[in-house]
């Protein structure tokens, strides 16, 4: 008998650490750079004690210029290097917009098919945390919508772990979005854990009533509201998107091809968002399966709030999954 | 307590070759009769290459180009410095320069022929793809030169601009961050005086763009552009700082864009005639010619031949620009990425 490699408790924080680190041991083409990511140990603290491990040519502090490092970063992949990009958070990336869409998602193309840019750009993203208005947002929806980049958002500590290789051996761009909240997340860790595939949705909870379909923080209270809803006796299919460009249309169509209802959850503005993509595809894929429209459950159309209570209500929550899934249950 | 100086700054210009055709001697590079006469060759060829892409666009026969009239010097020159293991990070007027390192020159009518499979260079070069968006080719030369001295292999980054260019952020930033890393890198700005309709006065209000590296703590200096033998001069000594691990560069090349700043732009609506007829007498060209007549290289008939041969060698390129097949559609497609999504595939399958 094989013996099962032991489970260990660990946090997100630290499965995303231990995977940079098992990725400048396995590629000296790795290096990751920043704001703040040598000295302080990153803003979230996910890079501490790496510098003193792997010295500052690969743990490399920059100036505050997301434009340069972003875009250093395309030129270190365009001189061979698997460069890991940290941006300190979603709403700062904006200023590195220029060189994700016009350059790193472009070269390929504007070179004729010369150039691929295997770059990893990683940031946090989301409301939770009391950072307000200009700190918190969840644009990963406007990411998702740039042919030639690809957009992950791991919400699992198993994928925090595993993700961020197998974007490094992706010759093209990739965006890790890593929700602030879940940072301090623990969880069982497989001791053997490693790379895992990043094209797939995965249903993390099966159901028959209706499928709840949502990424990143969103799935752990998507989770929790299932639980909850099962007391009730209501019982919820949840998916984890995990990939949110290319989307894995065939996950949450096989899984409402079964309960006929679907719910999406998202943390991004209604109005243009993934949400709305991924509801526009049911509608032109699984129309006729469905006994309700889809319903999705986003943010308030407002810059996320300072204030906790409010901040709280701008974002979907247990309570309003809950309620949402009760009335599309009850509704047919 | 008085108040004290911390630093002062002096910039430099440099000219080497004057409009006669004379030469500081002391100043002047060490360059062989077959050098100076293989610059003269290059200039001639771009000159030839940017009359014909002209030519072609107002045909139909070419998507609308950036003409480099006037800049052949600045381009020709830097060019002429670079050891074959460095890299040249280019904007969108430098095709003098990709002439000088031997870019198949039917690949530059294809690009500007609307085919960005013109854009992939061969092999032996480190050359990145033309890039069009303003300045955000900086921070890419920055990145590669930090992959350089991580490899601590001796190739140094060229970087190529334009005045405009260092108006934006991503000049600011890329020469910041090269300055703070000490990265081998040389950053060429070519200031031909106009981005499209804006003139130099009203980019900046610094007297030169050079000055602009002492801010990032770096060297700057400023060559006459139209002088070819002060281009090499700077862009040698600036390379040879950089591989021994002296750190970047800015080199302002002083010139002026006398054509159009492209093919879709009238220049005379903003510009005076006297100002284009005082930097036509300032042409590059006629200024190398004068030098090399002084020194027996050049007289009316090799101007003539080497003329003829240039025009051969475009004669050539745009058949083989003219002959390639058109690019197919699915191409678009398969050019966004190592892997293609479902609903791209079936988007190619439509088209």
């Amino acid at each position: 008998m094989s013996e099962q490699p032991e489970a260990r408790i660990t946090t997100y924080r630290e499965a995303v650490r231990e995977a940079i680190r098992e990725a400048l041991m396995k590629d000296e083409r790795v290096f990751l750079m920043g704001e703040d990511v040598g000295h302080y140990g990153g803003c979230y603290a996910v890079s501490k004690g790496l510098l003193a491990e792997f010295g500052p040519e690969r743990i490399r502090d920059t100036p505050l210029s997301e434009s340069a490092f972003v875009g250093a970063g395309i030129g270190a992949a365009l001189g061979g290097m698997r460069p890991i990009v940290e941006v300190m958070t979603v709403n700062f990336s904006l200023l590195a917009l220029d060189q994700i869409l016009n350059n790193a998602a472009t070269l390929l193309h504007m070179s004729g098919g010369q150039f691929n840019v295997p770059l990893v750009i990683r940031m946090a993203t989301g409301a939770g945390k009391q950072l307000a208005a200009q700190h918190a947002h969840s644009l990963e929806g406007w990411y998702a919508h740039i042919p030639g980049i690809r957009v992950l958002s791991p919400a699992t500590i198993e994928d925090a772990r595993g993700m961020l290789w197998s974007a490094l051996l992706n010759p093209d761009p990739v965006i890790i979005f890593e929700n602030n909240t879940l940072y301090n997340l623990e969880g069982e860790l497989p001791a053997d854990a490693g790379a895992v595939d990043i094209d797939r949705a995965r249903v993390l909870r099966h159901g028959e009533a209706l499928t709840i379909i949502t990424y990143s923080a969103s799935l752990h209270k998507s989770l929790e509201a299932a639980e909850r809803l099962a007391l009730e006796g209501i019982e919820a299919e949840v998916i984890d998107l995990r990939t949110l460009r290319p989307l894995d249309d065939a996950t949450y169509l096989a899984s409402i091809a079964k309960t006929h209802r679907a719910l999406i959850v998202d943390e991004g503005w209604r109005s243009g968002s993934i949400s709305a993509e991924i509801s526009a595809r049911i509608m032109e894929q699984a129309f006729y399966d469905l006994d309700l429209p889809v319903s999705r459950l986003c943010s308030a159309e407002v810059p996320i709030p300072y204030a906790k209570h409010l901040e709280d209500a701008a974002i979907p929550q247990v309570d309003s999954i809950m309620a949402e899934a009760r009335r599309m249950v009850r509704h047919g | 307590m008085p108040e004290t100086t911390l630093a002062s700054h002096a910039i430099h210009r440099l000219e080497i070759l004057g409009e006669d055709g004379d030469v500081d001697k002391a100043l002047m590079p060490e360059l062989s009769d077959e050098r100076i006469v293989r610059m003269y060759e290059m200039m001639v060829l771009a000159r030839s290459f940017d009359e014909r892409a002209v030519t072609l666009q107002r045909e139909g026969r070419l998507g609308t180009y950036p003409p480099i009239l006037g800049q052949e010097a600045a381009q020709v020159g830097s060019a002429s410095a670079l050891l074959p293991c460095d890299w040249v990070v280019p904007s969108f007027r430098e095709m003098g320069v990709h002439i000088t390192l031997g870019y198949p020159i039917h690949r530059l009518f294809q690009y500007w022929g609307g085919d960005e499979r013109g854009q992939r260079g061969p092999e032996s070069l480190n050359i990145l793809p033309i890039c069009v968006a303003v300045g955000t080719q900086i921070p890419h030369g920055v990145g590669i030169a930090m992959a350089a001295r991580y490899r601590r292999d001796p190739a140094v980054v060229c970087t190529y601009f334009g005045d405009g260019a260092t108006s934006k952020g991503d000049f600011h930033e890329g020469l910041n961050m090269a300055g703070v890393f000490k990265l081998p890198a040389v950053f060429i700005c070519q200031n031909n005086q106009w981005a499209i309709s804006v003139p130099l006065k009203q980019q900046t209000a610094a007297a030169t763009i050079a000055q602009k590296g002492v801010a990032y703590g770096i060297d700057g200096i400023q060559v006459d552009g139209n002088d070819i033998f002060a281009v090499y001069r700077a862009t040698s000594d600036a390379l040879a700082k950089a591989r021994s691990g002296g750190g970047p560069t800015l080199i302002e090349c002083l010139t002026y864009r006398i054509a159009d700043h492209t093919t879709a732009d009238d220049a005379g609506r903003y510009r005076t005639p006297d100002e284009v007829a005082t930097w036509r007498r300032k042409d590059p060209l006629l200024r190398l010619e004068r030098f090399m007549a002084g020194r027996g290289l050049w007289d009316d008939d090799v101007g003539r031949r080497v003329r003829e041969e240039a025009v051969a060698e475009i004669d050539r390129a745009v058949l083989a620009m003219e002959s390639a097949p058109q690019p197919e559609a699915e191409e678009m497609f398969t050019n966004t990425g190592a892997t293609l999504s479902r609903r791209q595939i079936r988007q190619m399958e439509v088209i």
